[in-house]
């Protein structure tokens, strides 16, 4: 009995596998739209009042963080969890009956959510603008979550918990905390009887709620953006490469000084707003500090690849993961730098801020779930990759998308951001703000095309996906024991 | 230590938490109550205004336009003197916005006219050429919704004690107060008298037919809130 392999319960994983790659189309298209209605206005009128950027662009960042990225996490969970805590769901009826409860009211708020903010029932808080009813079935497939967490802790076999266990745990805790504070609200329906029962009013009023709003929205970054996907990348990387992690001592010092530096980095977010000058150079200083665990953690997965580089030659995966993890060091790097103060007041508010956003969700956080997915896809329905060479096209078309991207998003940022500070001889502003929109007009464009080149390349990974699930070549036991199915080209 | 914490999840748990916690209270709580101190001269939204907040949530205007001067010449140049932390005292929830596709809005009633906006948002480019903002003609056709907007009212009163119908000091030394209705049917009525005035300045045709008939447009209620913003 006890040399015999845990069978796993796949289940759950599979299903949020699968809503993982539906919300990225869907998530992806919709910013392909907002991407293409800001070079071209005229898009914006096609479907009445519900094809405008304003709705759509709720839509596009909620279906991305909450549908497309928090599903890749949570089919990771079910996926690492099992296998690191080496137990299976099949032992315990009630975490397998939580895990579906978490699946399905997940599902729900998707739904609602969706719905809801087509029809503009919004509360305006930046990634988190849902309305109270909404709230309450996103706390229930929470915490049905965290009674996920804690059962299977509970009755795990192996008593020193991974590193990505540490970054899982985290994220369930930190973003408890962050969403409760960060909604507090009063329904107004309960106070006067009048009026929407859906509205509600903030508890925060003015600075108070930027202050709260940012705090939740910088470290929301953090604990779905990042903390998670680094738990996924600390356990597939190792695996699929078959090297243990570089150094232990590195992800420990990361881990502690990123949950610790990251909270007082938030006031970055409001660099030369009204909140208190200190807070703003707090938040400034931190910032740069913060380079040093999440380069930590880049360099840790990158030298975990030492000596065995030519896997990139050999793996599409592991050239997946090297290049996200070398998009989060771009993107912490730029973060840190767009904190500096006086970067700051160039590029706040400009389009290098969103640049910045895409560079770490679509380089980092999407292709560290792509990765996962490729890696779990043969372990969970049993058959190998449809095609490799189709991963190879999907990489390059995905790469070069990411690259326009950001780039044109990082000219257009800058240049709008010099123009609107321009000034002529005589001190008079240089432009009016049309000037600086008609400017950054080409950059627009050529952001667009980046983005259609992401969700095409998208598309082929749905493609392969849905080929591997149905007609990929099955694979037998001992293949999935040790060597990565992805090994032979 | 870590050691030891990696056997313990429990206490894991409760040690990230510490570490977490300690950011946010050092740098939220010092300055709470503070900040929330309106400025002189700075009034509450009437009903009207905001319904016509509740619009500009609606279609996430905050996605383009940010509500922030910051404190340098390009930027009191542009729109006015800088943003004081007091004059979003009644700013539930904060419109501050983190991207400017279009101009910032802070202080947009002491340059833009009922006129103006009534042009711009039929057809943004009729006054603005090479806009890119959408245009809006569902807001003359979609009512504003006036019971939300008292009930949010009614609501801030109660609970967070924001001063409706009390003299509030004003820059001048003089004394304004802002009403707010005791039943609903009273602050439709004043909300009307309010969206009348507006109205009056404004030509489109159903907007002002609706008003005849005691509807409200969006649009309307829109416009109000954006001349109340100074």
């Amino acid at each position: 009995m006890g040399t015999r392999a845990l069978e796993y319960d796949y289940t759950v994983s599979k299903w949020f596998l699968i809503t993982t790659i539906i919300l990225g189309i869907v998530g992806l298209l919709i910013g392909v739209i907002i991407a293409l209605e800001m070079a071209y206005p005229e898009l914006n009128n096609l479907f009445g009042e519900y094809g405008t950027f304003g709705r759509l662009k709720v839509l596009h960042t909620n279906t991305i963080i909450y549908g497309f990225v928090l599903s890749g996490v949570f089919s990771s969970w079910y996926y690492i969890a099992q296998h690191v805590l080496k137990v299976s769901l099949h032992e315990s009826p009630f975490l397998q009956i939580m895990a579906k409860v978490h699946y399905f009211t997940y599902l729900l708020v998707i739904v609602l959510a969706l719905i809801s903010l087509l029809l503009g029932i919004s509360t305006s808080k930046e990634y988190s603008e849902f309305e109270w009813p909404i709230d309450i079935f996103v706390v229930i497939f929470w915490l049905s979550w965290g009674i996920g967490i804690s059962g299977l802790i509970g009755i795990r076999r192996e008593k020193s918990l991974y590193i990505s266990i540490w970054y899982f745990m985290a994220t369930f805790l930190v973003v408890t905390a962050l969403y409760l504070f960060n909604n507090m609200s009063i329904p107004t329906y309960f106070i006067t009887g009048t009026g929407a029962w859906y509205h509600s009013v903030s508890v925060y009023a003015g600075s108070n709620d930027a202050m709260i709003q940012w705090w939740f929205g910088n470290n929301m970054v953090e604990f779905i953006l990042t903390i998670p996907i680094i738990a996924m990348i600390y356990y597939f990387l190792p695996k699929e490469a078959g090297q243990a992690v570089y150094s232990y001592k590195l992800s420990l010092l990361s881990f502690w000084t990123l949950i610790f530096v990251y909270f007082l980095a938030g006031g970055h977010n409001l660099i030369y707003s009204t909140v208190p000058d200190w807070v703003q150079t707090v938040g400034s200083l931190f910032s740069i500090v913060l380079i040093l665990p999440s380069w930590g953690n880049a360099i840790n997965m990158l030298l975990t690849m030492k000596g065995e580089w030519q896997q990139l030659q050999t793996n599409q995966l592991i050239k997946f993961m090297v290049m996200a993890s070398t998009f989060y060091m771009f993107s912490t790097l730029e973060g840190s730098i767009q904190a500096i103060k006086s970067v700051n007041a160039l590029a706040h508010f400009t389009d290098w801020i969103p640049g910045h956003v895409h560079n770490g969700a679509l380089g980092w956080d999407g292709f560290m779930i792509i990765a996962a997915a490729f890696h779990m896809a043969p372990r969970i329905f049993k058959r190998e990759i449809y095609s490799k060479k189709l991963m190879n096209i999907q990489f390059w078309t995905q790469t070069v998308g990411i690259v326009l991207y950001f780039s044109s998003m990082w000219i257009a940022g800058i240049t709008q951001g010099m123009m609107w500070r321009a000034t002529d001889q005589y001190g008079n502003l240089a432009h009016s703000f049309i000037d600086t929109v008609i400017m950054i007009h080409p950059y627009f464009v050529i952001r667009s095309i980046g983005g259609v080149l992401y969700l095409v390349g998208f598309l082929f990974f749905t493609y392969n996906f849905y080929k591997t699930i149905t007609l990929g070549r099955r694979l037998e036991y001992y293949e999935l024991k040790n060597t990565s199915p992805m090994a032979t080209i | 230590m870590f050691n030891w914490l990696e056997k313990h999840p429990l206490f894991l748990g409760i040690v990230i938490f510490l570490f977490v916690s300690f950011a946010w209270i050092v740098t939220i709580l010092p300055n709470f109550a503070e900040m929330a101190r309106p400025t002189v001269g700075t009034k509450p939204y009437t009903v009207l205004e905001l319904a016509g907040r509740g619009v500009y949530i609606k279609d996430s205007c905050n996605a383009c336009h940010s509500q922030m001067i910051r404190p340098f010449k390009s930027e009191t140049d542009r729109y006015g003197i800088y943003s004081l932390s007091g004059e979003y005292a009644y700013d539930r929830p904060s419109l501050w916005g983190s991207k400017r596709t279009g101009p910032d809005l802070l202080r947009v009633g002491n340059y833009r006219t009922t006129d103006w906006h009534e042009n711009h948002m039929l057809n943004p480019t009729s006054v603005v050429t090479g806009s890119i903002m959408p245009k809006y003609p569902h807001m003359f056709k979609n009512l504003a919704d006036i019971d939300t907007a008292w009930a949010e009212a009614e609501t801030v009163r109660k609970v967070f004690s924001v001063p409706y119908n009390e003299p509030l000091i004003q820059k001048d030394g003089t004394y304004q107060s802002v009403k707010l209705a005791s039943t609903i049917e009273e602050a439709k009525a004043d909300a009307l008298a309010e969206a009348k005035l507006v109205a009056s300045d404004m030509k489109t045709k159903s907007v002002i037919d609706a008003i005849e008939r005691g509807e409200i447009p969006e649009i309307v209620a829109l416009i109000a809130y954006m001349n109340s913003l100074k």
